[in-house]
């Protein structure tokens, strides 16, 4: 069996020890405050205590490289966009022009603009880490019912550790139909035009689609035995009591949107100017 | 209705709403707290049904109508909701994999307390003592894709256990386990109603596994109608097993055949608890050659094996008894050969891999039918994968007509081997059965004249020439395999793997689809089977190989592998009922008998397939008379 992508990291620390739903309120919190601030000195503070946070709780990047990769790579995407498309949106933004570089067109670089797209890239360092974290310190069935502790209803939050549950199944019923349709001849690997490829493709899909709806009729089935969807709610099996500690992460979590808030109607709107 | 009348149906019938005939008829059944029954029936006899009917998910899930009564716990399933229902009767299903809906086996036995609000502080000692009770408190924690089938099974009993149910329902607990696990699941079912006094209903076609332990009750279904309901014994001793399309078990079938049939007095279910008559015994032994067999040596075939456990060089292949060519010559080049295949998967910088396949040497001639046995994770998959390249071998080399096929690409390889997946809907993706025929001659690039030409030259094989322009989804399971193989074959390849061709299919179909088979490697085609079916490799092929712990540890014929103690126990196969016969009759070969079977087996069979017109009733009358009358 692949290891999965993403999932739970067994290495206890300090973060394995809180309830899901103190860490889930943690990372709602902090992922609010960082979409309502623009706030350079906000969000470079919340970047630092999110990498603090996944240092201390012993998480190595090693654990996540492939999503590091991904999140990277679209960082990095984001920010040529941005570039590419408004070049100017610093300078609206904070009303000066402070040129850095003169480039071809409209394209020139100024400070505002640096400025911006720094803030922007911020929020990756402040959002991405405390996300990731979560769910590597918290045990998928504990993540499904955080969820259904915080008020999703639990028909929606065990489907989540349903999901969880079956990934790896059809990721190895993947491997198994797409090497079955190879022998065939159905290649989906580079050496084929895209056309080709995608239709390929089809009919390795086709049969996984209708493998998984038989899947679902087969748990289905087995919930329904076993008493799933009767009552309004369910007790979970891994929850766990608040201790003090969870109380204050979640204390942490309302001060973080309030401080947020308060920088809003501080600096008199989302920004930040430090040309002002 | 007592308070012992657990499961009561009286003249009960039920029509699901999409058909336009009923599927159960005047059904009458009774189950008492502390029995054990077990259900057998072909494929459409009703079995389903009847264990749906008595779990509450007809009509709650399949809707129809029904007629008669049916009182389950005291109620009417159709009356009360389905969890009540679930409170009385617990139901495992027999999709293993599929029923495990949590992410450790701990929450999944607890599922059913956490949908009736029990506190969360209740719930581990109550997990704990269901898990006590099918032995599997030592993985609590592990994760579903961690544990064995037959351990994945073990938590959804216990899963059910935790509700206190009275009855236990099984629907074929034994599809999808290997022979060792099937035997090890049928002694605790044994054992919880015995030790526990669970009242147990099983459906399930495998009729000879189940009765490795006594059951109380056999109820045999025949066109949604319930044709006997006794004790084992009478209905073995009746005959009427045959004729409604389930096998026997084969030591009963081998009594048959040496003219002295069991009767319901010897308790004939089991072949180490049979009362043999001393004529019984006599007619074996004449039977099997047994003077013959007297005057050699007392040398047991496969005994080589023994010296296999020394290394995996000695252990590619046991000594051959003398007097039989273990292993009968094919004439014909070497379409397939393995020299010293390693595998390592899942090695990274961080970790060495895990080794499944190590020093795996063979060869297989053009023509041949070659069963792999092993159990589950003994490697014969990842065997079958390595040489059709869907696994990188780390080791050694794989030749294809002797070119070096090592570093083949696997499109490549499957123009000289076919592979055919277990589940016939993994492999198809068109709607049409033609279609999905030229999908993979389009992708070859092969001329439109001769798609169509090849096209129904396989349709023509494979018996679907009537169906060529049918949906695929109006074909049977059986006609969706068949497709699959046309498909595969269409390719023409030379070798043709197989993985699982026959699992949960019941006599009839088995038999019908082996025979395909047989014509289909009669034409020529080399056919490796991959399968933990040991009657399917006594049967139908001449050699087999048995995998355990990434190596062979055994070449030699089906007959002589699976009498041999040693080797059976090492693959976590099973010695069938002939072996036990054989024994018990005094036998010093216990293959010789085996070998016979066989052998009488195919005649019947091909007897039986030439006058397939005629009625079943008829049919079970030939079978009986001709192996008595037939080869001497």
């Amino acid at each position: 069996m692949s290891t999965p992508l993403l999932g739970y990291v067994d290495r206890p620390g300090p973060l394995h020890t809180l309830t899901g739903t103190a860490k889930l309120v943690l990372v709602i919190g902090i992922v609010g405050a960082a979409m309502i601030s623009f706030d350079a000195r906000f969000l470079a503070a919340l970047a630092v205590a999110s990498i603090v946070l996944w240092a201390a709780s012993r998480i190595r990047p090693g654990d996540l490289a492939v999503v590091l990769w991904i999140v990277g790579t679209f960082m990095v995407l984001n920010n040529l966009l941005i570039f590419a498309f408004a070049p100017g949106y610093g300078t609206d933004l904070f009303g000066t022009r402070h040129v850095l570089i003169d480039g071809p067109g409209r394209w020139d670089l100024t400070s505002e603009q640096l400025f911006y797209q720094a803030v922007v890239t911020l929020k990756y360092f402040a959002v991405m880490p405390a996300m990731l974290l979560f769910i590597t310190t918290t045990r998928p069935p504990e993540f499904a019912s955080s969820l259904s502790r915080i008020g999703v209803p639990y028909r929606v939050s065990y489907s989540v550790s349903l999901a969880l549950r079956y990934i790896p199944d059809v990721q190895r019923d993947f491997r198994t139909i797409s090497q079955a349709q190879q022998a065939r001849g159905l290649d989906t690997s580079k050496r084929q035009r895209l056309g080709v490829r995608i239709r390929n493709l089809v009919s390795v899909l086709l049969p996984l689609l209708l493998g998984a709806l038989e899947r679902i009729e087969t748990v289905s089935s087995a919930m329904e035995l076993r008493g799933f969807g009767r009552e309004k709610r369910r007790t979970w099996f891994d929850e766990r009591p608040f201790r003090a500690r969870d109380l204050v992460v979640i204390a942490v979590a309302a001060l973080l949107v309030a401080g947020a808030i308060a920088l809003v109607v501080l600096n008199g709107g989302r920004y930040w100017n430090p040309f002002a | 209705m007592t308070d012992d009348v657990l499961i009561e149906l009286a003249g009960y019938g039920f029509q699901y709403r999409a058909q336009s005939a009923p599927t159960l008829h005047d059904i009458d059944l009774t189950v008492r707290r502390g029995e054990k029954i077990v259900i057998v029936g072909a494929s459409g006899s009703g079995k389903s049904t009847l264990l749906s009917v008595m779990n509450g998910m007809v009509p709650h899930r399949y809707p129809g109508t029904a007629t008669g009564s049916v009182r389950v716990g005291g109620s009417d399933p159709a009356q009360v909701p389905l969890v009540e229902t679930s409170r009385h009767v617990g139901t495992v299903l027999q999709d293993i994999s599929g029923q495990f809906v949590a992410l450790t086996a701990r929450e999944d036995i607890a599922f059913s307390l956490e949908n009736q609000q029990v506190p969360a502080a209740d719930m581990p000692a109550r997990v704990q003592r269901a898990a006590a009770l099918v032995d599997i408190e030592d993985h609590l924690d592990a994760a579903p894709h961690a544990l064995s089938g037959g351990q994945k099974q073990r938590v959804a009993i216990a899963g059910v256990l935790v509700d206190d149910v009275d009855v236990l329902l099984f629907d074929e607990p034994l599809a999808m386990l290997d022979p060792a696990s099937g035997r090890t699941a049928i002694e605790l079912i044994d054992t919880l109603n015995r030790e526990h006094g669970t009242t147990i209903v099983m459906v399930e076609h495998r009729l000879e596994d189940v009765l490795h332990r006594d059951v109380d009750r056999i109820v045999l279904m025949e066109g949604g109608r319930i044709i006997a309901d006794a004790p084992p014994g009478e209905v073995i001793a009746s005959g009427l097993l045959e004729a409604a399309g389930i096998r026997p078990p084969l030591h009963v079938a081998a009594l048959a055949y040496a003219g002295a049939p069991v009767a319901a007095y010897q308790r004939p279910g089991s072949a180490e608890t049979i009362a043999l008559t001393d004529a019984q015994i006599a007619a074996v032994r004449n039977w099997a050659g047994g003077r013959d067999a007297a005057e050699r040596s007392s040398e047991q075939p496969g005994a080589g094996a023994g010296s296999a456990a020394g290394g995996p060089r000695a252990s590619a292949v046991p000594a051959p008894a003398p007097e039989a060519p273990v292993v009968p010559e094919v004439d014909g080049p070497t379409v397939l050969a393995l020299e010293d295949v390693g595998v390592v998967l899942g090695a990274s910088r961080t970790s060495p891999g895990e080794r499944v396949l190590h020093g795996v040497s063979t060869r297989v001639r053009r023509g041949e039918m070659i069963g792999i046995l092993g159990s589950n994770g003994a490697g014969k998959s990842t065997l079958a994968r390595t040489v059709c390249g869907f696994v990188p071998h780390s080791t050694g080399r794989i030749l294809l007509d002797g070119a070096d096929a090592s570093a083949w690409p696997i499109a490549q390889r499957g123009e000289r081997v076919g592979f055919v997946l277990q589940e016939p809907g993994q492999m198809i993706s068109k709607p049409l059965i033609a279609e999905e025929i030229a999908l993979g001659l389009e992708a070859r690039g092969l001329s439109e004249a001769e798609i169509a030409e090849r096209t129904e030259r396989v349709l023509e094989v494979c018996g679907l020439a009537p169906f060529r322009t049918w949906p695929v989804s109006a074909l049977s399971h059986g006609q969706k395999k068949r497709l699959t193989i046309a498909s595969v074959l269409a390719l023409e390849p030379e070798v043709l793997i197989l993985d699982e061709p026959t699992a949960g299919q019941d006599f009839a179909h088995y038999t019908e689809f082996m025979d395909f088979l047989a014509s289909v490697n009669a034409g020529g085609t080399t056919v490796l089977l991959i399968t933990h079916d040991m009657h399917l490799a006594l049967e139908y092929t001449d050699r087999v190989l048995v995998v355990s712990g990434g190596q062979i540890i055994a070449d030699a014929s089906p007959a002589d592998v699976l009498t041999d103690r040693e080797i059976t126990r090492r693959a976590d196969l099973v010695t069938t009922g002939l072996h036990t016969l054989a024994e018990r009759c005094g036998l010093p070969e216990p293959a010789r008998l085996v070998r016979r079977f066989v052998e009488v087996d195919r005649q019947v069979r091909a007897e039986r397939s030439a006058s397939a017109q005629q009625r079943d009733g008829a049919q079970r009358a030939d079978g009986a008379d001709g192996a008595n009358g037939g080869p001497a």
